[in-house]
Order: C-alpha cells, then sequence, then structure tokens
C-alpha cells in the first residue's frame, strides 16, 4: 500500500531480561493521528523511543517508507520529537533553540529566519526570538519545543506524553490546537499518553496497550463502543461489568434478566456484558427490565452519577435528573447499548512438569510458582501408583516423568489473603476490575505468571497476596507427549 | 522574628572565625606590604618586586607552570569526566572512585612515590626539571578538575543530548552545541581550583630537587628570614593575580549563561 508510511514488524524490546513490548505490529499511514494509550509502564513511551532512535528493538523491525530504519540513528531518521519534558537548551535563546535543526541542515540565514518565524507563527509566539527560555511558561515551553521540531517540516512528529505537564485547562487549549495543527501541516503525529479522554479527542487511530502488548487498534469509536477485551473497557470511559451467559441467537442473560443484544456468540457460552454508564435509561419501577433502589446520587456538572443496587449488583449511571436515595427505579438498556465479550478460556492454565517419584502413592508436579502431589487417578484415569510406582488401569508400569502436566482453576474458586505464605502462590496485585458484585484481580508472580482471582474484598495495586485455591478446585490433565516442546 | 534571630546567633561563630582567620591576617598582610622596615607608609617593596629581574622571572616561571598544569589537567579530566558521567557504564561512583582515591593518601606521599618511579626511568632527576615538575602538578591535581566537570556533566540532562540528536545533530555536533556550553560552568570551577594552587605548591618542586623558585617559594623563603614586608608584596600580588582570574572565569560563566540567569 502506497500510503502507509510506518509499518511496525513483531518489535520486541527487552530491558535486563524483563520483556517490555512484545510482538507490536502496527501500520501508521501518512497524516494520520495516532496515539498510544496505556497506563504508566505499559511500553508506550519505549515504543515512541524505538521509534526516535534513542532505543533499539532487541527484535523486528521498522520500515519507514518502505525502508527498514530500526538500526539508524536519530539524526538520520526523518522523525522529530518533542520530549516530555520539553529538553529546550538552556544556554540558547528561543530562536536558537527553534533554529538548531535549520542550522544544523546549513540553510541559507534567509531561510533560516523565515522558517523559524513561520513556526513560532504557528505556535502563536510570534516576536518571542530572543527570549530565554527560562523565562516562558511552561505552555509557552511547550510551544517552543513543538515549534523546534515541526520546523525541520519532518515526516513524522512524536509527542510523548507532551501535555501532562500542563493544567487542565491549558491542556484542553492545546489539544485542541495541536488537532488544528495536525490539520494544517498535513504530516503524521504519533502521540503517547496515559489519558483517555486526550486520546479520544484528539486521534484518528487509537493504539491500546498494556503490559507491553497491543490490546485493540481502532478509531476512538471503536475503541469505546466495541473494546475487545475487559481490560480496554474499563480502561476506556467508566463501565459497569457484568457476568452473564448467552441464552440463545443475540439474547444474553445477566443481572438476573434476558436481554436483546446485538452480538452474535454460541448458546450457552460465558460472556461479560459492558454497559456505559450513559447507556443505561432510568424509568419507573415497572416498566424497567433491571428493578433496584437508588444508593446514591452525585452532581457532575452536566449530569448526576446514580448507583443504583439491583439484587446483589451496583450499577452506575450517567442520568440528567437527580434521584432521591431510596427510591425504587427501574432501568432500561438498548440491546445496542450491550457490548458482548466472551469470558477469556485460557486464563490460569499452567503448565507443570511431573518429576520422578519421591512420594510413595502421589504424583509430585512442578510448576512455575508452586507443586503439588496429585492422586495420579486426576490425570490418568485409573491409575494407580504404589510403592513409588505408577500403573495404569491394566497394571502396567507408566513412566510419567518429565511430562507435562496443566493444571487450571476458575476464579471464584479462589480466594486472596494477606498472609501471603498461607496461599499456594504468592504475588503483587497486577490490576483489576469491578465485575458484577465483586472485584476480578489479576495476581503477577515473581515468575511473571499472572492468576486471575474474584475476591469480594477491595485490595490496593501492588498489595503483596497471597492466592488460596482449595486442592479439590484444581483441574489436571495429562498434555500429549509431544506438547512439552516449547 | 524569633527564628530570624536564632538564624542570626548561629551566625556568630562563623563571623568570629571569618574575622580572626581571615579579614585580621588579610589586614596584617596588607600592613606589611604598604610600610617599610620602620612602619612607615610605602609603596617601595612593590617597586622593588617589579623592577628585580630574578622575581619577576619567579613570577613568569610560575605562570607557566600554572598554565601548563591547568592545560593539560583539563586536556586530560575533560575526555574522563565525560566517559564516567555519560559513559554506559552502570557503575559510576566506583569508576570516579578510582581518579579520586588517590587524594585519600597525602600528598607528599604520592610526589614521594612519583619521584622514585621518575628516579627509575631517567636516571638523574636534574635533566628533566620542568617536565617532571608539570607532570608531579597535573597528577597531583587531577581530580580537583576531574570533580567539577564531572559534577556538571552528570546534572547535564539527557533528554538535551536526545533531543539534539534528534534535531539531526552527529554525536561531534551534539558535544559542541551541547554538552561543551553547559558544562562550561564545571571547567571553570576546575580551572579555579588547579591555576591558583599550582602557582604556590612549592613543596613540589623541593620534593623533586627542581630548585628553581616560584611564586610560593619566593613568599616562603621571605618569611623564614622573617622579611614580613616583602613575604606580603608577594601575597598581595598573588591575591591581585587570583582576584583577576575570578573576574574573568566568572564573566565567561555570566555572559554564556546570561539567558540562564535573565529570571
Amino acid at each position: 500500500m502506497s500510503d502507509t508510511l510506518i509499518e511496525f514488524k513483531n518489535v520486541k524490546k527487552v530491558f535486563d531480561d524483563t520483556v517490555v513490548v512484545e510482538d507490536f505490529n502496527l501500520e501508521v499511514k501518512k497524516g494520520e493521528f495516532v496515539t498510544l494509550l496505556g497506563p504508566s509502564g505499559c511500553g508506550k513511551t519505549t515504543m515512541l523511543r524505538i521509534l526516535g532512535g534513542f532505543e533499539l528493538p532487541t527484535s523486528g523491525s521498522i520500515m519507514m517508507n518502505g525502508e527498514d530504519i530500526s538500526m539508524l540513528p536519530p539524526n538520520k531518521r526523518p522523525v522529530n520529537t518533542v520530549f516530555q519534558k520539553y529538553a529546550l537548551f538552556p544556554h540558547l535563546n528561543v530562536y536558537d533553540n527553534v533554529a538548531f535543526g535549520l542550522k544544523l541542515k546549513k540553510i541559507s540565514k534567509k531561510e533560516q529566519d523565515e522558517k523559524v518565524k513561520k513556526a513560532l507563527e504557528l505556535v502563536d509566539l510570534e516576536g518571542f526570538e530572543k527570549r530565554a527560555i527560562d523565562t516562558l511558561s511552561g505552555g509557552q515551553q511547550q510551544r517552543i519545543a513543538i515549534a523546534r521540531a515541526i520546523v525541520n517540516e519532518p515526516d513524522v512528529l512524536l509527542l510523548d506524553e507532551s501535555l501532562s505537564a500542563l493544567d487542565y485547562k491549558m491542556r484542553k487549549e492545546m489539544q485542541v490546537e495541536l488537532k488544528n495543527m495536525h490539520k494544517k501541516l498535513g504530516i503524521t503525529f504519533i502521540f503517547v499518553t496515559h489519558d483517555q479522554e486526550e486520546a479520544l479527542t484528539m486521534s484518528d487511530k487509537i493504539v491500546v496497550m498494556a503490559d507491553g502488548e497491543i490490546q485493540q487498534i481502532g478509531t476512538p469509536e471503536e475503541i469505546y463502543n466495541e473494546p475487545k477485551n475487559l481490560f480496554v473497557a474499563d480502561f476506556i470511559g467508566e463501565s459497569n461489568i457484568f457476568k452473564g451467559t448467552m441464552t440463545g441467537y443475540h439474547k444474553a442473560r445477566f443481572c438476573g434478566t434476558e436481554f436483546d443484544c446485538v452480538d452474535d456468540y454460541e448458546k450457552d457460552m460465558v460472556i461479560d456484558a459492558v454497559i456505559r454508564p450513559e447507556d443505561i435509561v432510568i424509568t419507573e419501577e415497572s416498566k424497567g427490565q433491571i428493578k433496584g433502589e437508588v444508593l446514591s446520587c452525585d452532581f457532575k456538572g452536566t449530569f448526576y452519577i446514580v448507583v443504583v443496587q439491583a439484587g446483589k449488583n451496583e450499577i452506575e449511571i450517567h442520568s440528567l435528573n437527580n434521584y432521591e436515595i431510596g427510591t425504587k427505579v427501574g432501568m432500561c438498556i438498548e440491546p445496542d447499548n450491550i457490548h458482548i465479550i466472551p469470558y477469556d478460556s485460557s486464563i490460569n492454565h499452567y503448565e507443570g512438569k511431573i518429576v520422578a517419584p519421591q512420594l510413595e502413592d502421589k504424583l509430585h508436579v512442578e510448576f512455575e510458582d508452586f507443586e503439588v502431589d496429585i492422586e495420579p487417578s486426576l490425570i490418568l484415569s485409573g491409575a494407580v501408583m504404589s510403592d513409588y510406582e505408577l500403573k495404569d488401569a491394566e497394571g502396567n508400569v507408566l513412566d510419567l516423568t518429565d511430562r507435562v502436566v496443566e493444571a487450571s482453576f476458575i476464579p471464584s474458586d479462589a480466594d486472596l489473603t494477606d498472609q501471603a505464605e498461607e496461599g499456594l502462590i504468592q504475588g503483587n496485585i497486577f490490576s483489576f476490575i469491578y465485575v458484577d458484585d465483586h472485584y476480578r484481580y489479576t495476581v503477577r508472580s515473581k515468575s511473571e505468571e499472572d492468576y486471575v482471582v474474584n475476591d469480594e474484598d477491595l485490595w490496593n495495586q501492588e498489595d503483596y497476596v497471597g492466592v488460596i485455591i482449595p486442592a479439590d478446585k484444581i483441574s489436571y490433565k495429562l498434555l500429549e507427549e509431544n506438547a512439552d516442546e516449547e | 522574628m524569633k527564628s530570624n534571630n536564632l538564624r542570626k546567633q548561629l551566625a556568630i561563630p562563623y563571623a568570629i572565625f571569618l574575622i580572626f582567620f581571615v579579614v585580621l591576617p588579610l589586614l596584617v598582610v596588607i600592613y606589611y606590604g604598604f610600610t617599610n622596615g620602620d612602619g612607615e607608609p610605602s609603596f617601595d617593596n612593590f617597586i622593588r618586586f617589579f623592577k628585580n629581574g630574578k622575581t619577576i622571572g619567579t613570577l613568569v616561571y610560575s605562570i607557566a607552570i600554572a598554565v601548563l598544569t591547568t592545560f593539560f589537567c583539563l586536556l586530560l579530566a575533560y575526555p574522563v569526566a565525560l566517559i564516567i558521567a555519560k559513559g554506559a557504564y552502570d557503575k559510576h561512583t566506583k569508576f570516579l572512585m578510582i581518579f579520586v582515591l588517590p587524594m585519600w593518601i597525602n600528598f607528599t606521599l604520592r610526589v614521594t612515590a612519583l619521584k622514585e618511579i621518575l628516579t627509575f626511568i631517567e636516571g638523574n632527576l636534574a635533566y628533566h626539571q620542568f617536565f617532571n615538575t608539570i607532570l608531579c602538578m597535573v597528577y597531583d591535581f587531577l581530580p580537583f578538575m576531574i570533580m567539577p566537570i564531572y559534577n556538571s556533566l552528570t546534572k547535564l540532562d539527557n533528554g538535551l543530548i536526545e533531543a539534539a540528536s534528534d534535531l539531526g545533530a552527529n554525536k561531534i555536533q551534539v558535544f559542541f552545541k551541547v554538552i561543551l556550553p553547559l558544562s562550561i560552568p564545571g571547567i571553570v570551577s576546575g580551572i579555579t581550583m588547579v591555576f591558583l594552587p599550582s602557582m604556590t605548591n612549592y613543596v613540589v618542586l623541593d620534593m623533586i630537587y627542581n630548585s628553581t623558585y616560584i611564586m610560593g617559594s619566593l613568599i616562603g623563603s621571605y618569611f623564614s628570614a622573617y622579611d614580613w614586608h616583602n613575604g606580603s608584596v608577594i601575597s598581595i600580588i598573588l591575591l591581585m593575580i587570583i582576584l583577576g582570574v575570578t573576574v574573568i572565569s566568572n564573566k565567561f560563566t555570566e555572559s554564556d549563561s546570561k539567558t540562564q540567569m535573565a529570571r
């Protein structure tokens, strides 16, 4: 395709044995405004630095205009960056800062003057040429940093959390101005932010990242209305998440009610239903699909946040009307506004290895974070172990040493404890979302395995916890022999 | 108000120290410098110094030693400081330690050690007196040049270096357009810390059998002969040189960082 400007292919970056970005694939078209969005530590800034040339990818390649630029130093790339802390040169005045790149290109002084003037006009700072950097406000320094980058007429402008140091009002203004600049200049902008509102306002395309991986790529509307997974749904905007099942063609059941919906998944499939607070309509109790009682109602300027208790679920609604606490209300949701995400059945599956017999009557299996002793019959029906010998149903002696066993459990069977050592697994809370009436936590162990656990108590991110899983709630499966080659 | 008073009281010990160990001695030196043997005010001591070819020769020799010592210290220290501060080494402080560690050892001991090495190589030290002096001085003062430059380089934001290369500067351009200008304050304080002491450190010359006088040895010889007047004059002349160098270097930093200072 001719209008593809940048192409990331399987880019991976490892810092000191920690994988920061993995499997990053992205195409950026000429003139697009692309935002990399994600919480801090998700790898978005690393990707920008790789594109700028300040970091080299561990593997993978970056193509620009059809050429591989992965290994080029920053000064050889047709890319300019607006740094998070601006990085303006303190020993140079505004003019010399903006003209820095032009002077290196050895163009005539007259042309230089003209270009600097034009760039300063574009950022609304005409006449600031002689000013010292330290006499400028944060917002003005920001504009100079932008002027210094665009004066070089790069193919791509990279913006690294460029607005996060500004106060709220200034940020709003700069958002609009950046968007206008983008239209005027017609060059490609790649913007990094953790602010979802900023991303939704400015971008043509949003790349949602978490934990070094791309979660979803799409237009702001797609990202908001059709989140691919619970992380995206939770990170972008407010959302109510309900656990449920598909009950038929375009029918899903959650919150104790069957709803019509537009997403099509197999009957009986376990799902999460995502509903935005502004998409729930409060009606008279008798007319509602769900009924409940108002728990709280807070004024937010243009709307009220109404929290309704319906059965055991708490539902957040954005409403234009004020409701008395205790009011009985009904709630309706249009099929269009119910977004179904299939429940990720791959979570909580772990592979371990059977070790040579150490126990008289049980198999010892070692996993990354824990080890268990299990009855042989759990993985091979009829098998028994006695006297350090494993025999199958017919009585033949078997050797399962080094064979891979898969263990799995469902999130609601596990519990968290702050007596970490009491748990089967220890780790830190990595993330959590509110579903139905409980929190769904992702606990990350030292070996970087993730364990998903439902718990009613509120824990904080980074808390060190133990995961308790009753022995009879873990299911085991012996994998085929060739499966252990990975 | 109370805390203000307390603060003033806290300054008293320092004020006393300054009066007895800085101001009074300075006044005594000035008194002796501008009086003759009979206690009458006169400029004779000055005139004698500048009329005497030997003392002028000593001044020139001292300045030559100081200039060369400073020059070679800067030449050696800058790359070292740059490598330690900005190089790809994780263990900055350990690396820096290697260069600063000799300062923990008494300098006469260090010079003695160096003297032994030089005697082993050159045989008779008398043949290379000037070279040996410069070598010992550079060895002695190098850490005082590395430290301030290293400090100013560590303070330099890596973002500025990245920004410069982002704007198209290659490594050499980044150095001359960003790193060097922003480390000038460090260079200046390094120069002040090396230039002046090396003009007076006559112990080094004594130890390596360089019998040529420098300014320090001149003061020493006058004072040990109880000639307070001539000794004081030379001290005053040195003071003026120190003042001159400080003013010039301050001008340098000021004009360079005028943009920074204009808050």
